[in-house]
């Protein structure tokens, strides 16, 4: 063997990881490769030799578990502190945790979505390195998940609409977005999985979600949101290396796999540009201390971050994802389309609403300066004079949904922002409707995956959306309510208007600071104080 | 090298831990931009960022190892590449 | 808990998360708790999986077990991600420390070269099994159900491929970080036959499908029989005169086997308890695995410990049958 007079030779990080990792899996002699590793033909990408796979990262176990044991250790350290010091009472407003609500029911379930997807790559694909790769990436998001509640367990303990989390994920109407979205990616190959969320998701679009956001936390005080934003966006500079990593290997293995990305590039960039909606209408609206706003954050990080990864992807023969130019239109409009929608429907929402005060219109009209005084503001005004009346406008219907997205359609027209965007196509004997060509054409190329879409107006209309016990027949039934039942949402409590909502009143009585900033004289108007809690 | 200017960057926690890193990434990359955002700090540079160990430990009185970085890192953009002794940020040329 | 702000006093409104207090009650709950519970979709599922058209995306019928609810399946050690990383970080600093002291002090080089050959041929070569056996518990983690079971079968994963590496560095410490012994190893787990009919099994286990015969199959009795045969028995043999510095490195292995020993049994006896054809299941399961692996280990333990090995064998075989009983 070796000869102990000669000291050990001293091993580089990469020969490292590359005898501790490389050359642990092996070609199989008793079973066959195919009954042994199922899924990776079927989507028809070709993968010529799995070695080729480069690994950016190179983190042995020891070093995973050593660094990841640190953030969390600090990570838990801050979370602690804020509940001892009950840090909740600290952020800027009540409406603030309005947004946070809008986190934990829609953005906690894509995060265990996640792991549960890597969880099938970290098994199903053949090659050593990826295989590790997206374990981590499993095991990550399992992390995020389960951060993410516990950031925010201590304000599910004082405020409304945190509770029942899981169970709205499952039911709500608006959580249908993020819960199809996840679905759809995980239901997927592993190939369009990777890119779905490797690539377009992570990559892509990320950005958009954490670090707008979390800087948000932070100007609004919410130390145990954004200790858990940026710990858990450390791990997503190793996500994202790993999907720009995974195109390039996809792509230098075989140009037949080419066009089969670029499809899924162009698919996965829509449907996550119109999860991020959300996002959008939170950082203008729901932040009562602003960071930035979605169109400046769109033009970072997208236009010029993205235009940038896009130019480096160019040899390969990528373009620009299909509709990119339609973000470019919309940027200016889609945060104020969906807290319009959000305002009329606010009994059926898991969270109250509330109209933008002058001033907060006032940075709007800076923000947004071709179209917020043309488009918007009079709608604002309108509704803020109804509400004066005592006649506060709501909206008594439900409705349509988009069959891919399944965002109400609330779009306009990318040339017209005058004209709800309607597209619709037959199939099957069968009318389904889209908020616009992007998610049509990921209806149409193929039909067959989401005819089976679970729509929650739909199903109210279909009369599925009660809870196991309740007589739809009885002469009191009520379907709007009993549907917001099932959906888990209390009924008059957890939507409707912020001034006289349970976490205003709350707020005030034990903070003795107003609820909304920007109108601190709103709270009680005609209310009776809220005793009742839960 | 690459010539391609497309910009990268690297965003990091604002805390006592990162300002001996941040100097350092300063300080080796001439073109480098810092912004200042709540609790994080965003490094700008064109085409090219190197994070080096020895300016670290310079700044930092002991032996550092890269991969601590990864306690503090927020974000970044680029193709990586790491060793014991560098990261490196940057874009591949368009052919 | 409550909290002075002025003259006031406020309590909080509720203690916990509406799902778990269904369950445990409207009191402070645990990390674990809150992190595990009810966290997996059960119903609303909007696509049919592309890769299995005939189930859900999450599906109850990918075993054949069946149990009212799939969170009885909780890990005694409560491991969170957090809690589970931060107590992997503290074992792995021990861990390190062991082979930190024994790469200084050579204490694998300076073994008789018979017994560095032995540690190449018997032991190294099992890093190829914990890939194996990472690869079968990342299969768990995806089609399992429940997030009691699934994270950690996730956690287990990930544990397997920081054995193989563990097992790695053992053979870096024979080879003097020449990678020598780590090739060496390879063509044994290939060609040898000692060691196919292992591999042959290990092989099987790739092609189970049945998630939680899987679980039986890989964390019971496949680990059950080689874990105290290869870290005790055979680690004993190859050690004797020689002083502790292979039991130095080879401790980790075991403590770490010990610990999630405790989380298969904990998991396995509710499963068991649930129903009669749960348990019959299981135990047909145990059997059916238990015979294939003790052939497979017979080579084995005869090429690594000569007529001791038959003996040594044996007894791991009868403790894992203590085991069963207990179940």
């Amino acid at each position: 063997m070796s000869n102990p007079q000669s000291p050990p030779k001293k091993l580089t990080l990469k020969e490292n990881y590359a005898l501790l990792t490389r050359g642990l899996g092996w070609e199989p002699s008793y079973e066959a490769q195919d009954d042994i590793f199922p899924m990776v033909k079927f989507e028809g990408i070709k993968i010529h030799d799995w070695e080729k796979w480069e690994d950016p990262f190179r983190l042995t176990m020891d070093a995973y578990w050593k660094y990841q044991g640190e953030k969390e250790r600090k990570l838990y350290a801050i979370i602690d502190a804020f509940q001892q010091n009950n840090g909740q009472f600290n952020v800027s407003d009540a409406r603030y945790l309005q947004a946070l609500k809008v986190f934990i029911t829609g953005v906690t379930g894509l995060e265990y979505a996640s792991h549960r997807g890597f969880n099938i790559l970290g098994r199903e694909f053949p090659g050593v390195g990826p295989r590790i790769a997206a374990q981590m990436q499993s095991i990550d998001e399992l992390r995020h998940a389960q951060t993410q509640i516990h950031a925010l367990s201590h304000y599910n303990k004082y405020f409304a609409g945190m509770s029942e989390f899981p169970h709205m994920f499952d039911r709500t109407w608006y959580l249908s977005i993020p819960k199809s979205f996840f679905e759809d990616a995980v239901t997927s190959g592993p190939f369009e999985f990777i890119t779905a969320i490797s690539f377009a998701f992570e990559y892509v679009l990320t950005n958009l979600v954490f670090m707008p956001w979390m800087s948000g936390a932070a100007y609004n005080g919410d130390m145990s949101t954004v200790s858990f934003g940026f710990s858990a966006q450390s791990d997503e500079a190793r996500h994202m290396t790993l999907g720009i990593e995974v195109i390039k290997f996809l792509l230098e293995q075989d140009p037949a796999n080419v066009p089969i990305v670029q499809g899924w590039i162009d698919k996965w960039f829509w449907r996550g540009y119109r999860l991020l909606t959300l996002l959008a209408a939170m950082m203008d609206y729901m932040l009562p201390k602003r960071v930035m706003a979605w169109k400046e954050a769109w033009e970072i990080y997208f236009e010029q971050n993205g235009g940038a990864l896009f130019a480096d992807l160019a040899r390969y023969g990528i373009r620009m994802p299909k509709y990119w130019e339609v973000t470019v239109k919309e940027k200016s409009h889609v945060s104020h389309q969906l807290w319009c929608i959000f305002y009329q429907f606010r009994h059926a929402a898991g969270f109250p609403v509330w109209l933008p005060s002058e001033e907060e219109m006032t940075w709007l009209s800076a923000q947004y300066p071709d179209t917020f005084d043309k488009y918007y503001r009079p709608r604002y005004e309108h509704w803020r004079e109804l509400e004066r009346q005592g006649k506060p406008f709501v909206n008594a219907t439900l409705p349509q949904l988009c069959q891919t997205c399944q965002w109400p359609l609330l779009f306009t027209e990318p040339d017209d922002p005058t004209q709800i965007c309607y597209r619709e196509t037959t199939y099957r004997g069968d009318k389904f409707h889209f908020c616009s060509d992007g998610c049509k054409d990921i209806f149409c190329d193929a039909p067959e995956k989401y005819v089976h879409a679970h729509l929650p107006v739909h199903q109210i209309y279909q009369g599925t959306y009660f809870n196991a016990g309740v007589n739809p027949g009885a002469p009191d039934f009520n379907p709007l309510v009993e549907a917001l039942k099932y959906m888990g949402i209390n009924p008059g409590v957890d939507g409707g208007d912020f001034a006289t909502h349970v976490d205003a009143i709350n707020w005030t009585r034990w903070t003795n600071k107003p609820a909304n900033m920007h109108e601190p004289g709103a709270q009680g108007l005609g209310a009776a104080p809220k005793d009742k809690v839960g | 090298m690459s010539t391609n200017q497309q910009p990268v960057f690297i965003a990091l926690q604002a805390n006592n831990d990162t300002l001996p890193i941040i100097e350092a990434i300063q300080s080796d990359n001439p073109l480098a931009v810092v912004h200042e955002y709540p609790a994080m700090v965003k490094i700008d540079a064109p085409g090219r960022l190197v994070i080096k160990r020895t300016s670290i430990e310079e700044r930092i009185g002991r032996a550092f190892d890269l991969r601590e970085i990864q306690i503090n890192l927020i974000s970044l953009s680029g193709e990586l590449d790491e060793t014991e002794d560098e990261i490196t940020l940057q874009w591949r040329d368009i052919p | 808990m409550t909290v002075e702000i002025r003259v006031q006093t406020v309590k909080p409104v509720r203690n916990t998360f509406g799902h778990i207090a269904r369950r445990f009650g409207d009191k402070p709950a645990s990390r674990y708790q809150e992190a595990t519970y009810d966290l997996q979709s059960e119903v609303n599922f909007h696509y049919k999986p592309l890769w299995d058209p005939d189930r859900d995306l999450y599906d109850r019928r990918r075993t054949a077990i069946t149990m009212r609810d799939w969170y009885a399946l909780r890990d005694p050690r409560q491991y969170y991600y957090g809690s589970y990383t931060m107590a992997r970080a503290r074992q792995q600093e021990a861990a390190d420390r062991q082979m930190d002291f024994a790469e200084k002090r050579e204490l694998l080089r300076s073994l008789p070269e018979a017994t560095q050959r032995a540690i190449v041929f018997g032991l190294v070569p099992l890093r190829h099994y914990e890939w194996g056996a990472n690869m079968n518990l990342c299969y768990i983690a995806a089609y399992g159900y429940g997030t009691a079971i699934t994270q950690a079968a996730m956690m287990s994963t990930m544990d397997r491929l920081g054995m193989a590496q563990h097992l790695s560095r053992i053979g870096l410490l024979v080879d003097g970080n020449s990678g020598a012994s780590l090739a060496e190893a390879k063509k044994f787990w290939m060609d040898h036959a000692a060691w196919q009919p292992l591999r042959r099994e290990v092989e099987r286990l790739f092609v189970t499908r049945d998630w939680f015969e899987l679980l039986v199959a890989q964390a019971l009795v496949a680990d059950g029989l080689l874990y105290p045969l290869f870290y005790q028995r055979i680690e004993t043999y190859l050690s004797r005169g020689q002083g502790p510095g292979l039991a130095t490195v080879i401790d980790p292995l075991m403590r770490w086997y010990e610990e999630t020993a405790k989380w298969v049994d904990a998991v396995i006896k509710p499963v068991i308890a649930e129903n009669t054809h749960n348990r019959d299941y299981v135990m047909g399961w145990a059997e059916k695995w238990r015979g294939a692996f003790l052939s497979a280990l017979t080579p084995l333990a005869e090429a690594t410990m000569g007529p001791d090995g038959a003996v040594a064998l044996k007894d791991v075989n009868a403790e894992l049958g203590a085991r069963l009983a207990k179940l």
